[in-house]
């Protein structure tokens, strides 16, 4: 369960820093750390075991008929990616909450954050590939919000946009290939497919399959030809380019590589795809990077230079260039996340990142032009810092692999890639923070306060430990996660020194020197770089997938013109037209059922119903008149409902139809009161057409429903047997509500707080400074107004009926259970009451004599109903079963008490406070349009015959 | 009886869908509102009719009309009055912001390019 754990933690604190935002910066910034840390924990204490060599592991069971479970397994590969991604976004957090602006949405930006930890976390826990493709598209998603955090600058949005695209394409191709994979194993346990490496290899399948998980691995790791999206990610804020785009977003495209690798590698498609990829991406982004002055431009394509290095490591599919891949992993996460933090400490403080711009800073900000050479020079490799070390690994291991019988070429070039790295390292601190004092900074540099530059400082930190103490440091780490990968015993031996003769010595000296020959020549290379025409990477991709936006914006317009009226008559058509075909091209017989024989009475039921119908057609323009025949519909259904033998509903329906009509009443208050003849003749007698089309087909299906009997034996017999042994009660319908079915109606009570919950939002937004609320605030009453608003006879009448009518809702609820009733009827009785009161003597002197408020009242509701939902697992009885008794207290007779009672009373309390505040919404737009407010509870008092409420108070 | 009921549903069903092709917010939700009256009849209806025949324990009930659509259409009920309430909401809020309560979208409302930059 832990290991579920730990990758839902990070989903779930997500939920945190919306609602800690309206405790502050710090609240909001110390809870989110809190919950990585928690996991942090949590992994650190699964971490022995991981070191020991075991592979912990969750299982649950999802959806087993997919191949699909909610498999984890911790193993050394697995906990080095996931310390690096909880470990490296604790300090990202820390950093972010004194990066953001005050104008930035922090909450916005940790949970957008958290969202990407959790899928990281689960890319590299996940026992199923089914499960970590989920995950592997959630990344691409969260860091499409990411990258688009500055949501008002257009680079952020194309950025991201053009991420989105890439690794999202990306993430379709690895799909299929993992399905491939899947297929071929015939499991899609990673457990179960790294165990059948040559059942993989040797299926025909292999190279299709390689070839999609690869493009899935270079897209997300911006290797070559696919790394043009990276520097233009770098549009998002720099805790998001220190996070995502240096330590662990791009690299999950290695970690699946070397996840991948027991299966993958060793073959020659492998190595000549991969090493190949690798070493050109290592080797062009490395040049690029040198000629770029923005400082995170420069360190995007050094990025990418670096994942290319480790890709080509990972593709010599020797088990000693795997581990040396491994530790890189490591060295780069550490010096390149603090290279960006202090970049965006110099943007933030010099309010510029142009290298053109820079210079001088060495003195102005000390602290970070310390941290800042320190983890450069590490980044350049030079001793005895930790990119050293596993530079000159590489190089050593570069120097002893053949590309195509030619056994010196990947050394070269190889050495030629650090030396680019070298000068651009170099040039770095060089031209940002070496030279004379400038005057002419945006803004005047220095350093940072604690908060911003501590995180940068403790990677720095680890650059120097791990470059000193390697076999300390990092060392057991590398061997576990190295070990993962190679499914062999690893023992790796890091040294500064392998001796005179290893020749990854001269090529690290050779890489040092050019670097510094580069360095010098900049100036003039720049020039060069500069008159030498390059294809622009954006320029190629709008071009190729703008053509497509237009076309598919085109067919959105032409299918979604905005006219509701034509999708109305589309859907109705689409509907009927489906249903005929069914019927045309199936056999059927008359119905069989005998028919009941029309009585007269309900006979005129129906006549006034149909009489009502045809009314509205007619004088729909007429609003208010149109209400009144709403109401004899619904009064005629609901005495339809009663004579055919279903009380219940009766009495739901005719009390709904009271609120509903008052709420229409109150709302057409500032509707116009009429409705224009607008349309033609030809587009009456069409709507016309299609309205008689749908009412014909489904009167037709009705009928032909009605005249057979139930094609299979009903389950309500369950229900008609079980209702009063197993439920406690004699109303079968109520039993269904709060017992049998009461999950539907928890999930229904729910929907009901929330619809009120809407409509108290869209409330507060007209009431917010806009057009509505001019409107309101300049409102002028289209009628004329009653001379006596609140008449004393009608206050007097509704203060009489309220005990009695709080009472008849006492009586139907508790009834509810054996007798016609329930929560839900005598929750809309009391509120039709408390209305009555609103009725008679205004809103808000009404709302000022009952202090209850109507989100509680629908929050207490559900809770209630939950909480007695919950009750039934302490007797270890499934969510929602009800248990009852039999009392007697004297003087009265036995009574039943069940559980279900206090479900009824959630039903109640919801249903209460969802109808009380959809009204009150409505109230709180009168007011606004002018209503006054009532001082007393009714306008003239007959018997001195004076006004009372003439105040125009708003 | 079966006659009645099913001219009746498809009364209400015509008029309801006559109503929501009309063009203005009002008529549309009065339409929709028929249409919820034809529905939930319609879905009461397949527990087929019965007359005094009460879903209620009694000593020598002849028989239980069927009880679990009753259930289903009481909730449908009071969850079409929380349909209607927001849609009455965004109707008074789309006529306070707009300044007419139109329900089709303006040709000028239509974006024309693919989406925003």
């Amino acid at each position: 369960m832990s290991l579920a754990l730990i990758a839902a933690l990070p989903f779930i604190g997500a939920l945190l820093p919306g609602l800690m935002i309206r405790s502050g910066k710090n609240a909001c910034a110390l809870v989110t750390g809190s919950v990585t840390a928690l996991a942090l924990l949590m992994l650190g204490l699964n971490a022995p075991a991981v070191l020991r060599g075991e592979v912990v592991q969750t299982r649950i069971e999802w959806i087993p008929s997919l191949g699909l479970n909610a498999n984890f397994f911790l193993d050394g590969l697995g906990l080095l990616f996931a310390g690096l991604i909880l470990g490296i976004g604790l300090l990202i957090i820390l950093y972010a909450r004194f990066y953001l602006a005050k104008s930035d949405p922090m909450g916005q930006f940790y949970t957008y954050l958290m969202l990407f930890q959790g899928a990281m976390v689960g890319i590299v826990l996940s026992d199923n590939i089914l499960l970590l493709l989920v995950f592997w598209e959630l990344t691409s998603l969260s860091s499409f919000l990411l990258i688009g955090y500055w949501k008002h600058l257009p680079e952020g949005r194309q950025g991201a946009r053009m991420a989105l695209t890439v690794t999202g394409g990306g993430g379709l191709a690895m799909i299929a290939g993992m399905l491939i994979l899947g297929n071929i194993v015939g499991s899609y346990d990673l457990s179960v497919i790294l165990e059948n490496k040559e059942m993989i290899q040797a299926s025909d399948w292999y190279l299709p399959a390689l070839i999609l998980i690869l493009l899935g691995c270079f897209t997300k790791s911006a290797q070559f030809p696919f790394h043009f999206w990276l520097p233009h990610a770098m549009a998002a804020p720099t805790p998001v380019s220190a996070y995502l785009h240096s330590a662990t977003m791009v690299k999950a495209g290695l970690f699946l590589m070397a996840r991948m690798w027991p299966v993958l590698a060793g073959t020659p498609e492998w190595f000549y795809i991969v090493a190949t990829i690798g070493l050109i991406t290592m080797v062009m982004a490395a040049k690029i990077a040198l000629f770029k002055d923005d400082l995170k431009a420069l360190l995007a394509f050094s990025t990418v230079s670096h994942l290319g290095l480790i890709t080509m490591l990972l593709g010599f599919g020797t088990a000693e260039a795997a581990t040396v891949a491994v530790f890189h992993i490591i060295n780069h996460a550490t010096f390149k996340a603090a290279l960006f933090m202090s970049a965006g400490i110099v943007d933030h403080e010099a309010h510029t990142r142009d290298l053109k711009r820079l210079g001088g800073l060495r003195t102005l900000m000390p602290i970070t032009f310390t941290i800042v050479t320190i983890a450069s020079l590490s980044m350049a490799g030079i001793p005895p810092l930790n990119g050293f070390l596993s530079k000159e690994l590489m190089l050593e291991e570069a120097a002893h692999t053949t590309w195509m019988a030619n056994p010196w070429l990947i050394g070269v070039l190889a050495t030629i890639g650090a030396l680019f790295s070298v000068a651009y390292s170099f040039r770095f601190i060089a031209h940002a923070f070496l030279g004379p004092v400038r005057s002419d900074y945006p803004s005047k540099p220095h350093d940072p306060g604690f908060g911003l530059w501590a995180a940068p400082a403790l990677l720095a930190g680890l650059v120097i430990l791990i470059g000193l103490f390697p076999m300390l440091t990092a060392a057991w780490l590398v061997n576990a996660a190295a070990s993962a990968v190679t499914g062999e015993v690893i023992a790796v031996k890091i040294t500064h020194w392998h001796g005179l003769y290893a020749p990854a010595l001269w090529m690290s000296l050779a890489a040092i020197g050019g670097g510094l020959m580069l360095m010098g020549l900049h100036p003039r290379l720049m020039a060069l770089w500069n008159a030498t025409p390059r294809p622009e990477a954006k320029r190629i991709f709008d071009g190729v997938v703008e053509p497509f936006a237009a076309l598919a914006g085109r067919i959105a317009n032409r299918l979604h013109d905005g006219a509701l009226t034509r999708y109305i008559a589309i859907g109705v058509l689409g509907i009927v037209g489906v249903s005929y075909y069914a019927f045309a091209t199936a056999t059927h017989s008359a119905g069989t059922r005998d028919l009941m024989p029309i009585q007269p009475v309900p006979a005129l039921g129906w006549f006034a119903l149909c009489l009502a119908t045809a009314a509205i057609v007619i004088y729909h323009r007429q609003r208010l008149l149109t209400l009144v025949l709403v109401g004899i519909i619904g009064l005629m259904v609901s005495v339809g409902f009663a004579y055919f033998s279903a009380p219940d509903l009766a009495l739901t329906q005719i009390s709904v139809e009271v609120a509903t009509i008052i709420l229409m009443l109150l709302a057409l208050n500032f509707l116009p009161k009429t409705t224009p003849s607008e349309s033609t003749p030809t587009r009456r007698t069409w709507d016309g057409a299609v309205a008689v089309t749908a009412g014909v087909a489904i009167a037709v299906l009705a009928f032909a429903l009605m005249t057979r009997d139930q094609a299979f034996s009903p389950i309500s017999e369950y229900h008609i047997t079980n209702s009063k042994p197993e439920g406690g009660g004699t109303n079968i319908v109520n039993v269904i509500l709060v017992d049998f079915r009461g999950y539907d109606t928890f999930g229904e009570i729910i929907v009901l707080g929330i619809a009120a919950l809407v409509i108290f939002a869209l409330t507060e937004a007209l009431l917010r400074a806009g057009p509505a609320n001019d409107r309101l605030l300049a409102w002028t009453p289209d009628q004329r107004r009653a001379g006596d608003r609140h008449p004393m006879m009608l206050v007097v009448a509704t203060r009489v009926i309220l005990p009695i009518a709080l009472m008849v809702g006492f009586f139907i609820f508790l009834r509810g259970h054996n007798e016609p009733g329930g929560g839900f009827i005598a929750g809309l009785i009391v509120a039709i009451a408390l209305v009555m009161q609103y009725m008679a003597s205004g809103f808000a002197w009404t709302a000022a004599r009952q202090k209850i408020d109507y989100h509680a009242l629908i929050a207490c509701g559900i809770l209630v109903a939950a909480a007695t939902g919950i009750g039934a697992w302490f007797n270890g009885l499934p969510f929602l079963t009800s248990a009852f008794g039999y009392f007697t207290i004297w003087p009265l007779e036995e009574f039943e008490l069940a559980t279900a009672l206090l479900f009824d009373i959630g039903v109640f309390l919801t249903v209460l406070g969802a109808v009380m505040l959809a009204l009150a919404s409505l109230s709180r737009i009168g007011l606004r349009a002018g209503e006054t407010v009532n001082v007393q509870p009714f306008d003239i008092d007959p018997s001195e015959g004076r006004t009372l409420n003439s105040g125009e108070v708003r | 009886m079966e006659a009645l009921v099913s001219s009746a549903i498809g009364m209400m069903t015509a008029a309801g869908v006559y109503l929501m092709l009309r063009q203005r917010t009002f008529p549309v939700i009065v339409g929709l509102t028929l249409l919820t009256y034809a529905v939930n009849v319609f879905l009461f209806t397949s527990g087929r009719l019965a007359t005094n025949m009460p879903a209620i324990y009694g000593e020598g009930a002849p028989g239980y009309s069927d009880p679990l659509p009753q259930a289903l259409v009481l909730t449908a009920i009071v969850i079409s009055f929380g349909m209607t309430a927001v849609i009455v909401m965004m109707a008074l809020g789309a006529f306070l912001e707009a300044g007419h309560d139109k329900v089709d979208m303006n040709d000028e409302d239509t974006p024309t390019d693919g989406g925003q930059k």
